[in-house]
């Protein structure tokens, strides 16, 4: 090792660097590697789930309510059957208008709270102890909401193990996340333009409603839709407050306290049925679950680029 | 060691109205009354916490003409312009002593709803800030929440004439406000002021942020305004306040006003030397 301390003459060639360079360069290969590990482990796990997929997603998986016969799952013998194809419908609606109440219920809640903590809240001990829970309120396991939405909706407020009691769990889940990304949002429009507003003679409601939230709103809206892609594939909090695990028919948005199924539940009792074919049937669930979440996710990146360029 | 601590000062409009006692304590140089004042103001301290920005101000600010503010940075300007559309009530730690009038009634009175005053008292900020609307939207948005927009289409293009800037814009009114040059948008911001027809404008270094071009455009507008409009105006251009203005008022380091007089007064004799010290650069 070059003595690199007690060398007066100019160390020309860098000669004493460079062992500090390949120190680096390990570390980046290092960090290259951690990085690979994971996107290598997440391609293999879709590869592994379309290929199991494949063959088995079709239109009448889409549109047909679940069978206890594997026979009924399998394209090749949908010709052949008297009872109608297997399929996902149920859980699939399910799913969907549960994302659809919880959405609607995490608008008005979170954006609701997030307006009154960020712009009315007086700034006094109590809002700080508020606002710091609710962002601790976001990392609580989600079992728990589920025993929660079990007790309070379930039980105490008589909703039955309805769709209604599921979607109102899902947003005792992602409200605080929400909640503290609508703040985010609300805090990031310059005062500028709130001065702008009182400046000309507008209350503070006006300047809410026109100045603030329209500048908010993008990022509001991306927060909602990446927690709601969260809450679509939770399990644990739908299995507390009573999912049905297969559903022959999907419930109707207009009967909020029907009994419901969602596709993690159905997928959980595909998945653990004996008849070896039923993976294949599982995966064709899962491959509908990760797309219905790429797409929302895709919708809020969109969203977010069109906000940023127009800015 | 105030400026203004016990000045005795004679002037011939400085009798009668009100709290004539303050005024001799606390007057500055110059002739601090005017007869036709729509603002006046009598002893008006404004703190930020415990730092005291502005000490006893006083002075009347004469309807229909331009009123500059000037000094060195720090001393109060934009302070003293918020605290006449109570914008410094936005700021939490901003208290405010003393009285304010406008037309006569103490705008710190607990009666009085300072977003109705904002709507008779229009501003214009240092740095343009359109909203992220059309240009359209943004000149009717204080008709708009004024609940004055019952013909809004006329009202819009008579605010954006007098704001000099119809003829830049009239084909394009829906586009955004800002895709425009810094000095349009300056002008649009003066038109969404006076579109909901205020009685007086404030304006804080609206041109500082503006090349001359801009500036000078802005300047020729604001004479124009103050055919109708009161226009309150904040500058740190000496030359700027000496072209448009018709009163001028001194404030000096420590949030004091010195003096305060017509215009031509204060730029060609003075009473104070500091305030000559300023004018002609020697500190400031
Ligand atoms: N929001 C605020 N909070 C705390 N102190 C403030 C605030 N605004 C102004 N001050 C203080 O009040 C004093 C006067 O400030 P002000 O902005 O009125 O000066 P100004 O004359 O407008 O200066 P400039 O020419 O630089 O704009 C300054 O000492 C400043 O630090
Ligand atoms: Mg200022």
């Amino acid at each position: 090792m070059s003595t690199d301390t007690d060398t007066d003459s100019f160390d020309f060639d860098g000669s004493a660097l460079r062992r500090k360079r390949l120190l680096g360069k390990a570390f980046v290969g290092a960090c290259f590697a951690a990085t690979m590990v994971g996107i290598v482990a997440l391609i293999a796990l879709l590869v592994d789930v379309v290929t199991e997929a494949w063959g088995w997603l079709t239109w009448e998986f889409l549109t047909y309510p679940p069978s206890r016969f594997v026979e009924n799952y399998n394209p090749a013998n949908y010709g052949a059957l008297d009872t109608g194809p297997g399929g996902i419908y149920p859980a699939l609606i399910g799913s969907i208008y549960l994302i659809v109440l919880t959405a609607i219920f995490t608008l008005f809640l979170g954006v609701g709270a997030a307006i009154y903590l960020e712009e009315y809240a007086p700034d006094t001990r109590l809002t700080t102890f508020i606002e710091t829970n609710i962002a601790n309120l976001a990392g609580v396991p989600s079992i728990v909401y589920g025993l929660l939405g079990l007790a309070m909706f379930v039980r105490a407020l008589q909703t039955g193990s309805s769709l209604l009691a599921g979607a109102l769990t899902l947003t005792l889940l992602i409200l605080p996340i929400v909640i503290v990304s609508a703040q985010e949002s609300l805090r990031a429009v310059p005062d500028s333009m709130r001065r702008a507003s009182y400046g000309t003679g507008a209350t503070k409601w006006q300047t809410i409603r026109n100045v603030v939230l329209p500048e908010a709103i993008p990022g509001i809206m991306t927060g909602i839709i990446l927690s709601l892609s969260r809450a679509i594939g939770e399990t644990a909090p739908i299995l507390m407050v009573g999912a049905a695990t297969s559903m022959f028919a999907p419930p109707r948005l207009t009967q909020p306290t029907d009994a419901f199924s969602a596709m993690p539940m159905q997928i959980f009792d595909w998945a653990r049925l004996p008849e070896a074919d039923f993976q294949h049937v599982a995966a064709a669930g899962i491959v509908v679950l990760l797309t219905i979440l790429l797409l929302m996710n895709a919708v809020a990146i969109l969203i977010r680029n069109k906000y940023n360029r127009r800015r | 060691m105030t400026a203004n601590g016990s000045q005795t000062v004679s002037t011939a409009d400085s009798s009668g109205a009100r709290s004539d006692a303050a005024m001799t304590d606390n007057a500055p140089l110059g002739s601090p009354r005017v007869d036709d004042a729509v603002i006046e103001s009598r002893d008006l301290d404004v703190f930020y916490g415990d730092d005291q920005a502005l000490h006893g101000i006083n002075m009347d600010i004469p309807e229909h003409k331009v009123t500059a503010l000037i000094g060195p940075s720090g001393c109060g300007k934009s302070t003293f312009l918020r605290s006449i559309n109570r914008m410094n009530d936005l700021i939490d730690i901003a208290r405010v002593d003393g009285d304010l009038y406008f037309h006569g009634k103490n705008i710190y009175d607990d009666d009085v709803d300072p977003v109705a005053l904002r709507r008779k008292i229009g501003m214009v900020f240092q740095k343009p800030n359109p909203f992220p609307k059309s240009i359209f939207d943004n000149v009717a948005y204080g008709l708009r929440v004024q609940g004055k927009d019952d013909d809004v289409e006329e009202q819009v293009h008579t605010a954006l004439e007098r704001a000099a800037i119809l003829d830049e814009v009239e084909d394009q009114l829906d586009s955004s406000g800002l895709d425009l040059s810094g000095g349009q948008q300056q002008r649009l911001c003066i038109a969404r002021a006076i579109a909901p027809d205020p009685e007086v404008i404030l304006m804080d270094e609206p041109a500082s942020a503006l090349d001359p071009v801009a500036t000078s455009k802005i300047e020729d507008l604001v004479e124009e305004l103050a055919e109708e409009y009161t226009v309150i105006i904040v500058t740190h251009n000496m030359q700027q306040a000496a072209r448009i203005s018709d009163k001028t008022a001194v404030f000096l380091t420590g949030g004091h006003l010195v003096e305060f007089d017509d215009t031509s007064k204060i730029f060609e004799n003075p009473e104070s030397d500091r305030v000559e010290d300023y004018i002609t650069g020697k500190f400031g």
